[in-house]
């Protein structure tokens, strides 16, 4: 501990020294001028190619968005929509890995079910979907495996996102378990197959298709969802109904969703067998068994993280008045346990705990910092999970830019 | 999924609408950009600028690949050369 303390007053020093320089140069709004940037939010910085390139930009239905590409659409959701746990759906930040989007009518809308596990083969229209099957609903975040690979050090390539590839949304739809038992579920059924209807320009490419063990298909929080928030699911987002796999990264939430099919070998398709993977035993989320054939591993859940939203780097603050520290934390769904705060880097005090929506949601918390009388502080966020995993201290680096859940830290000024 | 729906129709739709902002990211000028505009193909070009400048000659020549064999880009084998020189000279990592 002796050891951190010293490395966080040197940081705290090597801060307030920065503080310094941007006081010179004008302060925050030097800092506000960095849309999107991870050092103005207490990380390392995204490339500098990303900081010059990524614009505010209102795909059509949306908010303006940071704009990572244009084509196909990737945007993340700027940090002001992080300061309520749920995220607006117009706000909600957009991923696809191929540019052939359809806008899917809902009249049109059919999902096929079926596969060599399956006893019988069913066509679903939305109605269908909506009236023979009995609804469910859950609180859960959406989060890109890659969010933060921007902040990644050394970079990696990719889609170089800063912190808002996730979102927070309580999704309405029907039970994927429901809809696989009406087409009968073979005992030898080891994955579940999902396609989407966007596609990619090219034939040879793959197309992007992701499988999930036969047992988190089946659990009562794997939905179809058709509903966000109270309304239809955005465009965006993967009308008219898309997957919604609680505590597991997003890839496997397939938007659009067009076929389900319950398999008895392990999908092998480069979305599965060489994208999205892990190297082996590094991180301790759950295993993916049956696609086990590599070196490597599939990415499963999400690791517990937070994110401070009521602070900038390098921030002034006026000097005699108490300090709020608020944000959001989550996990891969065992749920919130305690997030602690940080002033000094040394002692850790437990924060305020929000409403709780649930062990998929956002959870929000807060904490009051006593007033000071000015100098420099660093304000950090730890959050456990109730599985007992912790944020950690240094980033577990891996090659594809996974699973970043280095513990932020905010540089202050009480002035 | 390939077949269903008015894909074509929906496309000019959804790409319309992104390819007006799209036309303003251009490459940097330089030799060997035009094969570089081979990338157009499959997705706009803020892709490269967005990953730079961290990525040396071999970085970009595995990224150049990695498009070809996983992703079967329409880019002859003897462009590779020339495009992995174009993309480290113009958003490769600089020289320490």
């Amino acid at each position: 501990m002796a050891k951190i303390h010293s490395e966080t007053r040197r940081r705290l020093l090597a801060g307030a020294g920065a503080l310094t320089a941007f006081g010179a140069l004008g302060g925050a709004k030097a800092l506000a001028a960095e849309l999107g940037s991870g050092s103005a939010l207490g990380y390392a910085e995204l490339p500098d190619g990303t900081l010059a390139e990524q614009v505010l930009y209102a795909l059509p239905g949306k908010v303006p968005l940071i704009k990572k590409t244009y084509r196909p659409p990737n945007f993340e959701t700027p940090i002001e929509y992080f300061r309520t746990p749920i995220t607006r759906n117009d706000a909600f930040f957009v991923r696809y890995h191929l540019a052939g989007i359809p806008e899917v009518k809902a009249k049109d809308w059919v999902l096929t079910v079926g596969g060599d596990s399956a006893e019988r083969q069913l066509k679903l229209t939305l109605d269908q979907l909506k009236k023979e099957f009995k609804p469910a609903e859950i609180t859960a975040v959406n989060q890109c495996s890659g969010n933060r690979r921007g902040l990644f050090e050394p970079h990696v390539p990719g889609v170089e996102w800063g912190v808002g590839a996730m979102g927070n949304a309580v999704w309405r739809g029907v039970r994927l378990k429901d809809v696989l038992a009406k087409a009968g579920v073979k005992g030898d059924a080891i994955e579940v197959v999902m396609d989407g209807a966007d596609s990619a320009p090219l034939d040879k490419t793959p197309d992007f298709v992701k499988s999930l063990p036969v047992d988190v298909a089946m659990r009562d929080e794997t939905l179809i969802a058709f509903e966000m928030n109270g309304k239809p699911l955005p465009h965006w987002n993967g009308f008219p109904a898309r997957m919604i796999v609680p505590g597991w990264t997003g890839t496997y939430w397939i938007k659009h969703l067009t076929s389900v099919r319950l398999v008895s070998q392990p999908e092998k398709n480069f979305w599965m067998s060489t994208a999205y993977r892990l190297p082996r035993g590094r991180f301790k989320t759950p295993t993916f068994q049956s696609q086990l054939y590599a070196p490597n591993e599939p990415i499963t859940t999400m690791v517990v993280n937070s994110m401070i939203t009521s602070l900038k780097n390098g921030q002034q603050l006026p000097r005699g008045k108490p300090i709020e520290v608020k944000g959001i934390a989550f996990d891969g769904g065992s749920g919130i346990d305690k997030v602690e705060i940080s002033s000094d880097g040394a002692s850790w005090q437990v924060a305020r705990l929000g409403k709780d929506l649930g062990r998929y949601s956002f959870r929000e918390f807060s904490h009051t910092l006593p007033a000071r009388d000015g100098g420099a502080l660093v304000v950090m966020a730890r959050a456990t999970a109730r599985s007992g995993e912790t944020q950690v201290e240094q980033l577990i680096h891996n090659p594809a830019g996974y699973h970043h859940n280095v513990i932020q830290r905010l540089y202050l000024e009480v002035v | 999924m390939k077949t269903h729906f008015a894909v074509a129709a929906g496309l000019l739709l959804a790409a319309g609408a992104a390819l007006a902002q799209e036309s303003k990211v251009q490459l940097k000028d330089g030799p060997g950009r035009d094969k570089a505009n081979a990338c157009l193909a499959c997705h706009s070009l803020d892709y490269i600028q967005m990953n730079s400048r961290f990525l040396d000659k071999a970085g970009w020549t595995a990224s150049v690949n990695k498009m070809i064999n996983a992703f079967a880009a329409p880019i002859p084998k003897e462009d590779v050369e020339t495009i992995a020189s174009y993309l480290a000279q113009n958003y490769g990592k600089p020289p320490q």
